[in-house]
């Protein structure tokens, strides 16, 4: 955090200046250890061991917080007698497939609800072999009865709690010992630490990056972070949480408004084709009709309406039909293999540099190579749009210039001073940006681009059926200026919506499923509320109190922490004095406190749901996880996961040890690409015998085209570095300053070695495994003051079945002392080391 | 300051007579009349940093239609007036000289690039997307209604605005463009 979020940092300084213990898990020591109570070095791939051994550690000892899990969480609900656990299966749940190597998550429901959630199996097929992709589902995830049957006093045997105790049993200190590596003192003072400073009176909060979300166990890795908070009373409380910290200016607004394949604005999802013929079809089966997530239709046909406007009619299905269709897995790999493979022939690269930032660049580039045209939009020249001209296969003799057949389009871009608009931030705040002045020569905006390329794509439309979409779709916002600049503000009004009045709305609960809103991101609705553009509210934090609402505006509602209702105890009280943060005023009859609550204003805690209601009416006064279909925390996910309702713990895809826990050695649902463009290295394997993991630096930022042509970071970091342990460094001969190659079947590439003592030998199964780490920035050109090869060259095409994102975090490689060969000589050490892996 | 003619007055000869070089002896004149950059702005933008998601306050300075200076904003909460490395390089992510601002092409088979200008390039590319999408597109897949093509895919990157990505996935829906995919999954 110290590294990537530095002046976030500054306020766990300022935490562990009034007293909070800080402890940094990371494989490296980095100024986050520097700055930390202890650094615990972990083996990359193996955090499930350790999360799963802190919750066996709660569970054994009876240190949950009792009161805050029979009331807010899952822990007493019963589960089906169908369901078999990995504990049973020796690493599988019950219904896998190994054809397809995919769940039917039906046995994992809760007892007696085999009726629901059903939605995703009542067409059987291929389809269904997609258990719970990200082509699947949206924000709503998957339902769960909402009154299901439970056992108060947690004995049960079926019940979640009981279940869990078993499950994790195995993950022990002598476990995280042998396989993260860190001692059992270690161990011991972390688990004292956190359980000491969870309950009424305290809070612990963890945060996470990438290191937790680049795994083939990813989704997991979280899920197994939530366990244990939810286990401790830490969510929806000040001070508590499970806080990512998002890499980039606004990557939770690509999120939230996505430029993603699988969900609409909102985590609405996209429309699939097996499952969602008509609008009706859709409603029913995306989410349950309990909680907040009950008011979708009022979310959709709103979002609908901001798009095609009067064209979208209840006749019409509201212009349902013009949503294109999903078919399964269409993410940025899969799109990248359809490059490929000659199906996708045109391609926009917008701010993005896939031929250097993504996994596998080769494959990247191969897929470029192979398009009919490509648009990249940048402040430079990025690698993206030069690799016809000096890309690594230029090099080995892979391409040649003349063969490569792609048109180029370069478009340059504005920067963030050089155009008006929001970024929503990491803790979900959208902020307001001013414009500083125009952007220079053909610099334009990409919200000026896309617009523009919008209204000249519809001058060429025909009367063609086809073409309707595009006709009805309601595209004229306000122009500005000589380069006639579209308002940023309009389109932000959009995106908060507007009532029958052509108002703007203030709040999502405005919604209606009826047409007469018109609503572009439902949780966005109210940042626009009485004509006020709030995310630019500049409050000075001086003036206000440490929640400070009044400086931008966090979605929803201007809410600071998410499901806060839980910081107070069932009858409505804050669980201390210490930790108040949101109460009910019995005799005002409405929730208050610092923050604006998380719940119906006016519901109050005794409110019981009658047995027909819908939406958040079927919640009672007492369930505080409000989008979810019961309102509770989830201990254990009956649905919507794609490799189990619980974490276990499965080695990355590729490891140097065996996994000891079960027979199935990674996760049995990951998703990979078995074809040549993306080779893998075996498990196990004697010629990679170390474990790589890839890292960023604080001077540069991803791949490096922010921060390469900037003549103060690339003079602060001017060189790819691979670091190693001194005892690695002995025994292969590298030397301090000196080169080093690293090999991976994907890449070759070569880098300045660091001898450093922050990367130790781990003992690890009773053998010392040597850790490797190289940061990402660096590339062939892209307007580079410094330049390097590319490390993401190096990893491997294997996903989360999730969420589709790669392991990036763990995975193996071999080194060598020295420069990589050149030319041709490259392709034949690859070659050399791919053939010698699948001998042995 | 201390008294006497300019001899007397110069930085290096109060500083041998023993006075504190790290303080008032080394100021002259010349630093004395210096006035920060910041000063002198015609404006002065509330901006956002475009690096990480900590999303620290700036304020950007510009004289003359150039960017003269970008600082951190003391107002914000979140960043009291901080920013790293990165954000207080910014300033040169818009000035650096490295920075492209002509629109290049590159033919097929092309070994160089090409000058066009953007008014061309757009028609060129609004061209090529219909184009490419009529020829692409798919009416139905195994017996279902689709209504997309596979022909035309995007990546951005997470330094997009919310009202840029807006605009995006609304174009790409509407041209039935599925493949649509961000930095947020990478
Ligand atoms: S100044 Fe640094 S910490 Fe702040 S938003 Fe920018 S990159 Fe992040």
């Amino acid at each position: 955090m110290a590294e990537c979020h530095p002046v976030g940092f500054q306020w766990v300084v300022e935490a562990k200046e009034r007293g909070a213990r800080v402890f940094h898990v990371d494989p490296r020591f980095t100024r986050t250890s520097a700055l930390a109570d202890r650094h615990l070095p972990i083996r990359a791939g193996s955090d499930i061991v350790l999360l799963g051994a802190l919750i066996n550690h709660v569970l054994e000892g009876g240190l949950d917080f009792r009161e805050y899990v029979l009331a807010y969480t899952n822990a007493a609900t019963l589960v089906s007698e169908d369901f078999r656990d990995t504990e049973d299966l020796d690493g599988l749940f019950s219904g896998f497939d190994p054809e397809t190597r995919s769940y039917d998550p039906r046995s994992w429901a809760y007892e007696g609800t085999g009726d629901q959630p059903t939605g995703e199996h009542v067409e059987g097929g291929l389809h269904h072999t997609l258990a719970a992709g990200p082509d699947r589902y949206g924000a709503g995830g998957a339902a769960a009865h909402p009154r299901p049957r439970t056992d108060p006093t947690l004995t049960h045997p079926r019940c979640v709690y009981q279940i869990l105790k078993r499950h994790f049993a195995r993950y022990t200190p002598e476990l995280v010992e042998r396989l993260c590596g860190i001692s059992r003192a270690d161990f011991a003072d972390l688990a004292e630490a956190i359980t000491a400073n969870s309950g009424r009176e305290r809070t612990t909060a963890w945060v996470y990056s990438v290191g937790w979300t680049q795994h083939t166990v990813g989704a997991q890795y979280i899920r197994t972070a939530s366990i244990l908070q939810l286990l401790l009373g830490n969510m929806g409380r000040p001070g508590g949480g499970i806080l990512a910290l998002r890499g980039h200016a606004s990557i939770q607004g690509s999120t939230d408004i996505p430029t993603l394949f699988n969900i609409l604005p909102g985590y609405l999802a996209m429309p699939n084709a097996h499952r969602h013929r008509d609008l009706g079809q859709y409603l029913e089966l995306e989410g349950g009709d309990t909680g907040f997530w009950g008011h979708r239709s009022s979310y959709l046909v709103s979002l609908l309406k901001a798009w095609w406007g009067d064209a979208a009619t209840e006749a019409n299905d509201y212009c349902f039909g013009y949503l294109p269709r999903l078919t399964g897995d269409h993410s940025h790999y899969t799109t990248v293999m359809g490059q490929i493979d000659g199906t996708v022939k045109g391609y926009f690269v917008i701010g993005e540099n896939p031929a250097v930032g993504s996994s596998g660049g080769r494959a990247q580039r191969l897929g470029l190579a192979n398009l009919d045209w490509l648009v990249v939009r940048d402040m430079t020249l990025v690698e993206t749009a030069t690799f016809w001209q000096d890309g690594p296969e230029l090099a080995t003799g892979e391409q040649r210039t003349e063969d490569i057949g792609t048109e180029v389009f370069f478009l340059p871009a504005a920067s963030h001073v050089e155009k008006e608009g929001t970024f929503t931030n990491t803790q979900r705040l959208l902020q307001w940006r001013e414009k500083a002045l125009d952007p220079p020569g053909d610099c334009r905006s990409d919200l000026w681009f896309y617009y523009h390329l919008g209204k000249l794509i519809r001058q060429r439309l025909t009367g063609d059926e086809t073409d309707r979409p595009l006709r009805d779709l309601t595209w004229d916002y306000p122009e500005h200026g000589e380069h006639r600049e579209p308002s940023a503000a309009a389109v932000l009004r959009e995106i908060n919506g507007v009532g029958p009045d052509g108002r703007a709305l203030s709040s999502s609960t405005q919604l209606r499923p009826d047409g007469s809103t018109r609503c572009g991101c439902w949780i966005y609705c109210g940042v626009y509320a009485d004509e006020v553009n709030h995310a630019a509210r500049r409050r000075p934090g001086r003036e206000q109190t440490h929640v400070a609402p009044e400086w931008g505006w966090a979605w929803p509602a201007n809410r600071r922490i998410l499901y806060n209702r839980a910081s107070a105890d069932p009858e409505g009280r804050p669980w201390s004095e210490r930790k108040a943060y949101v109460w009910w005023d019995a005799e005002l009859g409405e929730w208050t406190g610092l923050d604006v609550p998380d719940f119906e204003r006016t519901k109050p805690p005794d409110y019981r749901p009658p047995d027909a209601a819908r939406a958040e009416a079927a919640l009672s006064g007492t369930d505080p996880f409000i989008m979810q279909s019961d309102g509770k925390g989830w201990l254990y996910v009956p649905a919507g996961l794609a490799d189990g309702p619980l974490p276990a713990h499965y080695e990355p895809h590729e490891s140097p040890i065996r996994n000891p826990l079960y027979g199935r050695q990674a996760n049995p649902a990951r998703r990979t690409y078995d074809r040549p463009e993306s080779p893998y290295n075996p498990p196990e394997s004697p010629r990679f015998p170390y474990v790589l993991t890839t890292y960023r630096l604080t001077e540069h930022h991803t791949a490096g085209a922010m921060s390469r042509p900037l003549a103060y970071l690339a003079e602060l970091q001017p060189e790819l570095f691979c670091e190693v342990s001194p005892r690695l460094a002995a025994e292969l001969g590298l030397a301090n300053g000196g080169w080093a190659t690293i090999v991976t079947t994907r890449a070759v590439l070569e880098a300045r070695v660091l001898v450093t003592a922050r990367v130790r030998p781990l003992r690890v199964q009773g053998r010392v495994i040597h850790q490797v780490g190289l940061p990402y920035h660096w590339g062939w050109g892209g307007g580079g003051l410094v330049t390097g090869d590319v490390t993401n060259d190096l990893l491997p095409l294997v996903l989360d079945p999730n969420v589709y994102i790669q392991e990036g975090k763990a995975m193996t490689c071999d080194v060598r002392p020295g420069r990589r060969p050149r030319g041709r000589a490259a392709l034949d050490l690859l070659e050399m080391y791919r053939r010698d892996s699948s001998a042995s | 300051m201390s008294r006497g003619g300019w001899l007397a007055r110069w930085p290096v000869i109060r500083q041998l007579k023993g006075q504190d070089g790290r303080s008032d002896a080394a100021r002259s004149a010349r630093t004395d009349a210096l006035r920060p950059r910041t000063e002198a702005a015609d404006k002065v933008a509330r901006s956002i940093c475009p690096y990480c998601a900590v999303g620290c306050g700036q304020l950007v300075y510009v004289k003359d239609g150039r960017v003269t200076q970008i600082e951190g904003d003391p107002d914000s909460p979140i960043s009291r007036g901080r920013l790293c490395p990165k954000g207080s390089a910014s300033k040169q992510l818009v000035t650096h000289p490295g920075r492209q601002t002509q629109v290049l092409y590159r033919r097929p088979y092309g070994t160089a690039w090409e000058r066009l200008d953007l008014d061309t390039a757009m028609d060129m590319i609004a061209e090529r997307v219909v184009r490419t999408r009529r020829e692409t597109w798919q009416q139905t897949h195994d017996g279902m209604v689709v209504r997309r093509t596979l022909g035309i895919a995007g990546l951005g990157g997470a330094t997009l605005d919310d009202e840029e990505n807006y605009l995006m996935k609304k174009l790409y829906t509407a041209l039935g463009a599925i493949q649509v995919e961000n930095q947020a999954r990478i």
